[in-house]
Formats: C-alpha cells, structure tokens, sequence
C-alpha cells in the first residue's frame, strides 16, 4: 500500500473556496461599497489645461510636463480604436473628471498620516493578504507581518490617484531596490524614469496608452539593480473611488542584468452606475539574463445583472525582453470589468529571452472581455508559451485575441499556444483570434485550441455526489484553471479560486 | 416492522413523450442486497436515473420513498445527502479536479447538507487510505483528475471508492461489471461487499449473472419494459442466464 501525501494546499483551497461561496450574498457585487473621503476633484474634460494641473498637481519637473503636452498632442489626432469584439457606447471624455486625489494626504510620508475612512475601506475588500495590518498599524508594523506562506509582501496601495502608503521600502532600499509610487520617482529618480519610461509602449502606441501618457495620475515604479533577487513580492492594489473619474495608471518596472522580481496586483472597486473609464499603461523592461514576473487578479465592478454600469477597462502592458536571456511571464486573472480590452505582451529582443502569458478570463453576465497577448520574436532563440483559459457565462462574451510573430532574424523561435474556452449555458460566446505570422524559416509555432461546456451529464455527477449546482461549477471551472492557476503566487492563488466561484454566481439555475 | 430503506410504489415515469417506467413496485429492507436483471432497454437504468433525481425524467405517478420519506420532491444533491449513491455504468471525467480534491469537496458538501461538521484532514485521509487500501487505489491514482484517462477498472473502483466514504444508506450500482476483466471485476466485487455491514442496502442493475456470482444477492428482480415482472433468490439469476428473458417478454407485453 502505498503512502499517502498529506492533500496538497491546493486541495485545501479548493475545500474552501466552496465554503467561502456559501458564505457570500449571491447577487451582489461584494466590494461594492463607497467610502466617503474628500476628494479633491478636477471638473470633468480634457483639455491642455487638464494636463498642466495634474503635472502642477504632482509638482513634475519641466521635462515631465512636456512629455505629458506631447502625448496630449499626439492623442487628439488619434481615433478610439474599434477592431475589437466590443460594444459599448462612445465614452465621451469630457465627461470625465481626470483627477481625484483624497484631500487629508500630501505625499503620505507615514502611516500615521492616513485617514482612517481609508483603512476602513481596506477593511470591508477584506483582501486575504496581511497588509490590513501594515496599513491600520505604525510603521512597525510592517516589520511583523508576512504572508502564511513565509515571502514577505510589499504593498503600494493606490487609491483613486495618489499612491497612499508604501511599506517595506527600508528594507527594500537596504539591497538597493526602488520601489515607490511613479510621481515619487519622477522627483525623485527622473534618470531612470527618462531612460525608460515610454521606451517599451511608445507615447503613441494606442488610443489609450497616448491618451494615459498625457494625463496618468500614478502609478507604481520600480527598479532592481543589477544582480539583486529581490527578496519578496511587490504588491499593489488599485481601486477606483471617486465618481465619475478615470483612472489613469502608469506603472514602469526595470529589472537590471542577473535580477528578479515578483509583481501582484490586485483591484476591486466600489460598485455604482456610471461606467468609469480605466486606461492603464504597465512597461516592464528586462535587462541581460533579467526575470520579471507580473500576476494581476482584476476584479472590477462588472455591472450589474442587468448590464448596467460597470468598468470600462482598456490597459496597454508590455514587457520588453531587452537584455539577452532575458524572463518575461504574465499571469492574470481577469473577473471583474464590463468591458475588459487587455493584451500583455512581450517583445523578445534579446537573444535567447523568454516570453509567458498565463490567462484566466472569466465573463458573466453582461461582461465583454476581449483578451490576449502579443508575443513579438525579434531575437534568435527565443521562446514563448501561451496559455488561456476563457470561460463565458451568462449574456458574455470572451474573446481570446493573441498574436505571435517572428522577425526575419529571429531564427529558432518557438512558440507554443494553448486556448481552451468554456461556455457556461447557451447565451454566451467563446471566440478564438490568433494572429500568426513568421517570416523566419526556423521558427516553429504551435497552436491548440479547445471549447467545451460543462455538460449536463458532468453536473449530474456532482449533484449526485452531494455538491449543488454552484459548488459543482465552481469546482470543475477551477479544474477547467488548475494549468494557470499553478503559475500564480500562492496567496493570489487563494483569492483567485474565491474569485472565481463569486464570479460565477448566479450563472447556473 | 421496520421502515425498509427504500420503497418504490407504482413508479411511472417518462423522458420527453416515451414512458419507460411502467408502474414498478420494489420494496428493500435494511441491510438487503437486491438485484435486478433484464435486457439492455428495459428501464433499468432509467431506474436507477429516476432514484438519483436526474432532471431528465418526468415522474408521472407513484411514490418513492427513502426510510420512509417521499424523495420525489427532493434534488439529486439532497438525495445524495440523505443517504443515495448511484455507482455509474460510465463515470464521468471531470478534467483538472484531482480526485482526491473530488472525494474531499462531496463528503464536505453532504456532510454540511445534513449539518455536520467538515472532516477534519486526519479523518479525511485516515477514511481515504483504508478504502483505497481496500480497492487497490494509490496515492498516484488520488492525484489524477477524476476519471480523466481512467482505465475502465480504475473507474469502477473510483466509484466504489467514493460509495465506500460517502456511507451511503442505499447504494445504486449500475452495470458496474461492465467493462471490467476478471480480475477487476474481483476487486471491485471485494470493495462492494465491504460495505455490506447489514444496515445498508443495495441496488444492483446488471444483465449478467457472472457479477452476481460475486456480490450475492438476497433478492433477485427480473426487469422487463419497465416493471418487475418476476422476483426471487439468487438461483433465479442462474435461471435467467441459462433461459434468458425471452420467458418474460410476452408478460411485458
């Protein structure tokens, strides 16, 4: 007979994601709260001016404010892009206030500085994560608290536009390691921010990167010196509070030759009846032999039943493969948004880089996700590997978009793509895009694609066996996921297997 | 006299406009292990559908009862609960879900049903390795998606893995000697007889008499076009392997 391993933590998750299920409301958006913290709002519209007081607003440097009136210059020559599968009525921007920062901070120096209202916000997301105690606690705090697995946790929590609290940042500094909100850095570090912000989504890459470089409001940055692992995961949470205001992030990671990093970031939002225009830009840039590992869990407002409100996210992320050997991986679990329009890529330009993107989109409801990646090979030897998991539930619709390319010189590049998609009842739809093209003899491209449904003869068997109807979904949709969720940091793992039953209420029945 | 486990009264029952379930009658008393027999088509499955609660099949009249409750307005996750286990003829894959995490999440989910606490991991494990002990399931075969690539006995001993922790105050098996050799069929029919502790009944849904040479039954029903036409002991499945139904088919007429 032979021995028996103690059941993995997986499994243990998996028993209490279906607990974690009963215990929720079914037809409510459980972050959807507002909290109630003087903003200070700019009036809606988009104008010049708009862009000269946020830069005033965040007190940048000349050349700061010139790359800003650029991008603002180039953006009203450009048209909203309309090739996506997505239908929702023209966002008029000036309707949208660009700036909201909450009154009681100035460029928080301690934690003692916040206002209460806001860790009370942080209570009710109610984040598995420790930092509830970093952010409710003194600086002291921070030392104390890790995560049940052991890796420390560094938050950058945005809220609304200003970066709030950042943690961790003594110790980080110890091994030479910036990480600080990007308004901060262009003060602070602006060698750094000029040599690379921009370089990996050009200001006028798209619609919304143009239209996020004139008017970005905050955002993460951050940069590992040569030869440094750093020794714990970089986290932060965006949510978006303020009524009515876009939200413009703008994050730039830099991983110098021989090191790593860990990246999370995780969202959720109040929820209300306006849809509310998100336009992030992420640039990730590795240098020779560099690692950077990105894992977002978005879960945004998406709508109600009904289709009514929700989030309007259109985020450019790109990480560029710069250095030779260099690592790329994208992991993201995309629930939440009305309208998600997301591809992180990766350029791979550096001999022998590596390019991942592991996807978990999930669309209930009224949601439209139109989702992919791009993975470019510019260099010889370089490899890349897709993976996506889409699974439609309700009146969605999730369409996979990827694209993989191979430059005349990048000889042996190799890709390989996976997209399973799983329909949930007959009123959704699954749609597959893939954009293939090499113009280099070596490359070898594979592509494998799947839909299926959760059958009628796999449910009875779980009803069967005891489970009801959402636990039974919940549970073949996590197994329909295992092959992603495995490339997740163990606490977002823990979440995403909560967020993935939340998300899936109501679709069955 | 005690209230007998199951007790099935003039079940009728359809799927879209056919009737497949002609008023069947059986009553099985604790601890009773029954058999019932009949050709391919005759309802036996849809029977054992029927108990399960599967959405499919319209009741159209009569009564069934478990310990003495109607189960008819019951869904099939409350009837698991309450004590029925249906061993499927072809197990279902469920792809990604380990099968331990499958056992775990069903005894849990039952376990909660009927207000108990969840089994702690100790216990969980302690239940898992005795009964996989008992039918040659591995540590290896835990760890794979359930049915996923499955060998027709690994399946079968699956599912009579999950009867065998699920405790089940009557077990329905459906054709479970189907696809098995000999030697599966061995230790699949070792497995059933484990259970068989006097207090918990059986159903067992086969056309060949060779299964019942290793789960013995106490009765034996023939089934024909949709109702028990014949009832017995064991030697009535001996009958039926040496004559056949044809004797039968002009009762079902």
């Amino acid at each position: 007979m032979a021995d028996y391993d103690i059941p993995t933590l997986k499994e243990e998750i998996d028993r209490e994601t279906v607990e974690q299920v009963l215990a929720l409301d079914v037809d409510k958006y459980k972050y959807g709260f507002e909290s109630d913290i003087e903003s200070d709002v700019l009036p809606p519209g988009l104008t010049e001016e708009t862009v000269r007081f946020i830069s005033a607003k965040k007190e940048e440097p000349e050349w700061m404010l010139e790359w800003r009136l650029d991008a603002f210059r180039r953006f009203q020559t450009l048209e909203e892009p309309t090739w996506a599968k997505l239908h929702y009525p023209k966002i008029d921007l000036q309707q949208i206030s660009f700036y909201a920062a909450p009154k009681s901070f100035k460029g928080p120096k301690s934690l003692d500085e916040v206002d209460p209202e806001l860790l009370k916000t942080y209570a009710k997301l109610g984040i598995p994560l420790k930092e509830q105690a970093i952010l409710a606690g003194v600086e002291g705090a921070a030392e104390s608290v890790s995560t049940p697995f052991g890796a420390n946790v560094a938050v950058d929590a945005v809220f609304d536009s200003v970066s709030v609290v950042t943690t961790f940042r003594e110790e980080l500094a110890k091994v030479g390691i910036i990480f600080c909100s990007i308004s901060e850095a262009v003060r602070e570090h602006p060698e750094l921010v000029k040599q690379y912000l921009g370089t990996v989504v050009p200001v006028s890459d798209n619609y919304y990167a143009t239209l996020n470089s004139a008017v970005f409001t905050d955002g993460s940055f951050v940069y590992i010196p040569k030869g440094v692992r750093c020794p714990m995961e970089l986290s932060t949470y965006f949510r978006i509070n303020e009524k009515n205001t876009g939200q413009f992030e703008r994050t730039l990671i830099i991983a110098d030759d021989d090191s790593y990093v860990s990246y999370l970031e995780g969202c959720t939002a109040p929820s209300r009846d306006e849809n509310q225009l998100h336009a992030a830009v992420v640039e990730l840039v590795a240098l020779d032999n560099a690692e950077i590992k990105y894992s977002t869990v978005q879960n945004w407002y998406p709508g109600d039943k009904d289709g009514k409100g929700g989030i309007y996210n259109f985020v450019t992320k790109r990480g560029d493969c710069r250095g030779v050997n260099s690592h790329i991986s994208w992991t993201q679990v995309e629930t939440g948004s009305a309208i998600t329009w997301k591809y992180p890529s990766c350029i791979l330009r550096g001999d022998g880089s590596r390019g991942e993107f592991y996807s978990i989109a999930i669309s209930n409801g009224y949601q439209q996700v139109d989702s992919g990646t791009k993975m470019i090979h510019l260099g010889k030897n370089t490899s890349s590997r897709i993976i996506s998991k889409g699974i439609a539930a309700g009146f969605s619709d999730n369409t996979y978009r990827g694209q993989v390319s191979a430059h005349a010189k990048a000889k042996n590049a190799r890709n390989f793509t996976q997209c399973d998609s799983l329909l949930i009842g007959d009123k959704c739809g699954a749609h597959t895009v893939p954009y293939i093209e090499s113009r280099n003899g070596t490359a070898v491209f594979e592509h494998e694609a799947t839909t299926s449904k959760i059958s009628d003869d796999q449910m009875f068997y779980c009803l069967q066996r005891g489970l009801n109807e959402e636990e039974a979904v919940a549970l073949i949709v996590n197994g329909f996921v295992r092959d992603v969720l495995q490339h997740l940091p163990m606490e977002f793992m823990v979440e995403t297997q909560k967020l993935i039953s939340i998300s899936l209420e109501g679709s069955v029945g | 006299m005690t209230t007998p486990v199951l007790e099935i009264r003039n079940l009728h029952a359809r799927i879209e406009d056919r009737e497949i379930l002609k008023g069947v009658n059986l009553v099985i008393p604790q601890g009773e292990v029954h058999a019932i027999m009949g050709r391919n088509g005759s309802g036996k499955s849809t029977l054992s559908y029927v108990l399960a609660g599967k959405e499919d099949y319209e009741i159209t009249e009569g009564e069934i009862l478990l310990n003495g409750e109607s189960i008819l307005e019951m869904e099939p996750a409350e009837r698991a609960a309450a004590g029925i286990f249906l061993a499927f003829q072809y197990p279902i894959e469920i792809p990604g879900v380990a099968t331990m995490t499958f056992l775990k999440a069903a005894i849990n989910a039952q376990r909660k049903a009927r207000g108990e606490g969840e089994l702690s991991t100790p216990d969980f494990m302690r239940a898992v390795k005795e009964a996989g002990a008992q039918l040659n399931v591995d540590s290896a075969m835990l760890k794979r998606p359930l049915n996923v690539g499955f060998s027709g006995g690994e399946k079968k001993r699956a599912e009579i893995m999950q009867m065998a922790l699920l405790k089940p105050a009557l077990a329905v098996l459906d054709e479970t000697d189907s696809g098995l050799d000999i030697d599966a069929l061995q230790v699949v029919s070792k497995g059933v007889n484990a259970l068989r502790d006097g207090k918990r009944s059986m159903l067992v849904i086969t056309h060949y008499q060779r299964l019942l040479n290793h789960i013995v039954p106490d009765v034996v029903h023939v089934f024909s076009d949709g109702r028990i036409v014949e009832s017995g002991d064991k030697d009535l499945a001996l009958q039926l392997e040496a004559k056949g139904y044809a004797d039968y088919d002009g009762q079902a007429a």
